[in-house]
């Protein structure tokens, strides 16, 4: 594994311990997870035990510590996005793929995440694909959304 | 070339060559560029418009503005054309050259593009349609008027000139005009701001000191924080950069959510805009005030919108709070002074500044002063952002500027404060929205999400989602709130499932007194309040919960059972062919519902079979002829 972008991150961040949670998003986009090596070389950079820096990649819902797949689709379960029945739309999800949120499909393609509200509440409930927003979701949109994720796997 | 700013004349001449470039300009097109008209598409209606601007070769006569959100986002994409101040919305990219050809150079209306009124009527201008009409928007107006990454356009409105006077006052002469004018902060405390401003000058004589802006919108349903930071961000740097020459700090933090992309960027934007103008910086406007802002992206936890945790966060620690008996105003950040101010309280302060205390203490309630935006969500037929005086009944707010609930069903409850506040029933709409009416009604104002709820909402529901959210968003150092809020998810999801017991909800009190008392922080102090308003106001779905063991708002799964009524069933076979576990199936009988007034006996009535049934709601969508009931 390259781990040489993270030295430039860190030094993007000027090396600063405060910027440790930013440095571990840019990490992560780069990697698309939090992999073991680039984390030890941000705990030498910064000159922080490795401890904190697992202590704050496991704390905030942001970080995944295992790959995670092409596509990432996340389930807005904001309020707005709750009672307009999120909740059936995930488990429609969850039951196209035969993964539970959190999890991510055994060929890699699709990572299905909840998030605690987008801020798109008019358009709830909200699926964010790949940071494109599919507004007023129903269940037979939902279908024909798990179906071209499905396409773009193969 | 950017001009380097370096007295408060220099800026005033600058404001005036911008503004008459600005009226200089003929007609001018605004697009709402939010994230929620992006979730409709606006970029595409943007480029359309900029390709037509372009092949018409009308770019210099007509501007096109992209500018922050609008807040009527029920209706995006949204247009506003100037000086016609013609209102446009749900429009589409194959409108575009319509909307130029007829409107633009003729002056002509497009029928389809206005607003329908209740009565039927058609509304051309914002001011005829009562969501916009009954606002009071002070500190959101801008939002509409500038382009969201523009310096200039935030100059030529008026930008920027509250810094100058601000800095010509002493620091104690701003805190004190920010006191008087009876600021009270906007992210759910209601601490009052000039009090706090003192408080964290006086801290620590000799002592670096911070400021730091609150961007952490984590209540779900609420987004006022996030359009704004989008949509104006130089009215909270504005309002940073005055908070910190009162309280005497040289540098701030902007912690914003990283779920807010756009936010993040348009900040960025501002802050670099604002720097190489030496708005902020060294030796700001000759003032020989140095102050400059750093972005802090969060890590999505919800506890880090408390002060402590957002601080421990932003010294690169885990968002973990600590007790306050020592407050963050004298050692916070680094254990220095800090004065932590929500996006919405800092976008007041240059408004305090330019009108005067006096005039700003005029606007809102007798403890409550100036004005709120509040996002209206939910079940509600106009989604958005509203701006009102502090002091409006939320029965104005929901039916009157939102619309009431569409489809005609009934109104049941609004949720105010996010996790920490409350349900408040329709016999209490005739409150004034104030800090501390909503308290006395067991809720709180919070950050301003109001979501709305129906008479298919289930109230025992709604209670469950908060606790499970929150259950889920305990950071875990303290026993009261990992433990207690967990065991009362359990109870709630036990009362969902029909598993409830007769005395659950005296169990549920019990525990939410100690989990108040006993707790760290306000996540874990006020988190059972959404468990204690909904008994308070809808004790009797409780009871049906656990007493009938149904589901009154026929929402919790485990209660609720589908069936086909027969004699509305046209044998379409929508319900089975999108049913994924089959148990919408066909009978032996003839089909007795009409197809367009005809029914066709060819087709079979079909049935759900409830064993196999997993409630899905798939075949209730699916039903075009209210065959699949829901009991």
């Amino acid at each position: 594994m390259d781990i040489s972008h993270v030295d430039k991150i860190c030094k993007d961040h000027g090396n600063r311990q405060d910027q440790l949670i930013g440095i571990l998003q840019d990490v992560q986009a780069q990697y698309r997870y939090l992999p073991q090596k680039p984390l030890e070389r941000v705990s030498e950079l910064l000159g922080i035990p490795i401890a904190q820096v697992f202590s704050v990649a496991t704390f905030f819902r942001a970080f995944s510590l295992e790959p995670r797949g092409k596509n990432v689709c996340q389930v807005c379960m904001g309020t707005a996005c709750h009672v307009r029945g999120a909740q059936r739309l995930l488990e429609e999800i969850e039951r196209g793929f035969g993964i539970v949120a959190g999890q991510t499909t055994k060929d890699a393609n699709v990572t299905l995440e909840t998030v605690n509200c987008v801020g798109a509440c008019a358009l709830g409930p909200v699926i964010v694909v790949n940071e494109e927003y599919h507004g007023r979701m129903d269940g037979t949109k939902t279908a024909k959304l798990i179906e071209d994720l499905k396409t773009k796997g193969e | 070339m950017t001009q380097i700013l370096k007295t408060g004349k220099e800026l005033d001449a600058l404001r005036e060559k911008l503004k008459k470039q600005r009226e200089s300009v003929k007609q001018t097109i605004t697009i709402c560029g939010g994230t929620g008209c992006h979730g409709y598409g606006c970029q595409k209606v943007i480029d359309a418009f900029r390709q037509e601007l372009a092949s018409r070769k009308l770019e210099k006569e007509v501007e096109l503005r992209v500018s922050g959100c609008h807040g009527f986002c029920e209706r995006g994409p949204l247009a506003l054309l100037a000086p016609s101040g013609i209102f446009y919305q749900r429009i589409d990219v194959a409108d575009v050259p319509a909307i130029i050809e007829k409107t633009v150079m003729k002056g002509e209306l497009i029928d389809k593009l206005l607003y329908v009124l209740e009565d039927g009527k058609k509304a051309a201008h914002e001011k005829e349609v009562p969501f916009y009409a009954r606002q009071n928007r002070l500190v959101f107006a801008n939002n509409q008027r500038i382009n969201a990454d523009s310096i200039e356009d935030y100059i030529a409105v008026g930008g920027y000139a509250a810094l100058p006077k601000a800095l010509a006052m002493k620091p104690e002469a701003v805190i004190d005009e920010v006191k008087k004018a009876g600021l009270r902060g906007r992210g759910g405390g209601g601490f009052p701001t000039g009090r706090k401003w003192e408080t964290v000058r006086k801290a620590q004589p000799g002592e670096k000191r911070y400021v730091i802006c609150n961007a952490d919108e984590g209540d779900p349903g609420a987004y006022m924080d996030r359009s704004l930071l989008e949509g104006n961000p130089h009215s909270v740097i504005e309002g940073m950069v005055i908070g910190a020459y009162a309280i005497g700090a040289n540098e701030g933090y902007i912690y914003v959510r990283n779920e807010y992309p756009l936010a993040v960027k348009n900040a960025r934007i501002a802050l670099d805009k604002a720097r190489e103008m030496g708005l902020i910086g060294k030796n700001i406007l000759g003032s020989g005030f140095d102050f400059d802002i750093i972005i802090s992206r969060g890590g999505g936890a919800f506890v880090c919108g408390e002060s402590t945790a957002l601080m421990a966060s932003l010294e690169g620690k885990i968002g973990e709070p600590r007790a306050k008996y020592i407050h963050t105003a004298e050692y916070g950040l680094w254990n220095k002074p800090s004065c932590l101010n929500n996006v919405e309280t800092w976008a007041n302060v240059p408004m305090i500044i330019n009108n005067g205390s006096e005039w700003y203490s005029k606007i809102g309630t007798a403890t409550s002063k100036g004005t709120k935006i509040f996002s209206v969500v939910g079940k509600i037929k106009n989604t958005g952002l509203v701006e009102v005086p502090m002091g409006v009944k939320l029965r104005e707010i929901i039916f009157d500027m939102g619309g009431g609930i569409p489809n005609g069903k009934k109104f049941k409850a609004v949720q105010t404060g996010g996790p920490s506040g409350g349900c408040i029933p329709e016999s209490l709409l005739d409150l004034p929205v104030d800090f501390d009416e909503l308290t006395k009604a067991g809720s709180m104002m919070g950050s301003g999400g109001l979501i709305v709820m129906d008479e298919n909402t289930c109230m025992v529901d709604i209670a469950r989602y908060f606790t499970e959210f929150l259950s889920e968003e305990s950071c875990g150092k303290c026993v009261p709130c990992r433990e207690g809020v967990r065991h009362m998810l359990e109870i709630l999801n036990r009362i969902c499932k029909g598993e409830g017991k007769a005395g659950d909800v005296e169990l549920l009190e019990e525990m939410s007194e100690a989990i108040t008392d006993a707790s760290l922080c306000a996540l874990g102090g006020t988190a059972p309040n959404p468990v204690l308003s909904t008994i308070r106001y809808f004790r009797n779905e409780y009871d049906a919960h656990i007493l009938e063991k149904r589901c009154p708002a026929g929402a919790c799964k485990a209660l609720i059972n589908y069936s086909v009524i027969d004699k509305n069933c046209t044998g379409c076979t929508a319900c089975a062919r999108v049913c994924p576990t089959q148990a919408a199936v066909a009978t032996d009988k003839p089909a007795q519902g009409a197809i367009k007034g005809k029914v066709n006996p060819k087709l079979k009535m079909h049935k759900i079979i409830d064993e196999k049934c997993i409630r899905c709601n798939m075949c209730f969508e699916a039903c075009k002829y209210d065959a699949v009931q829901i009991k």
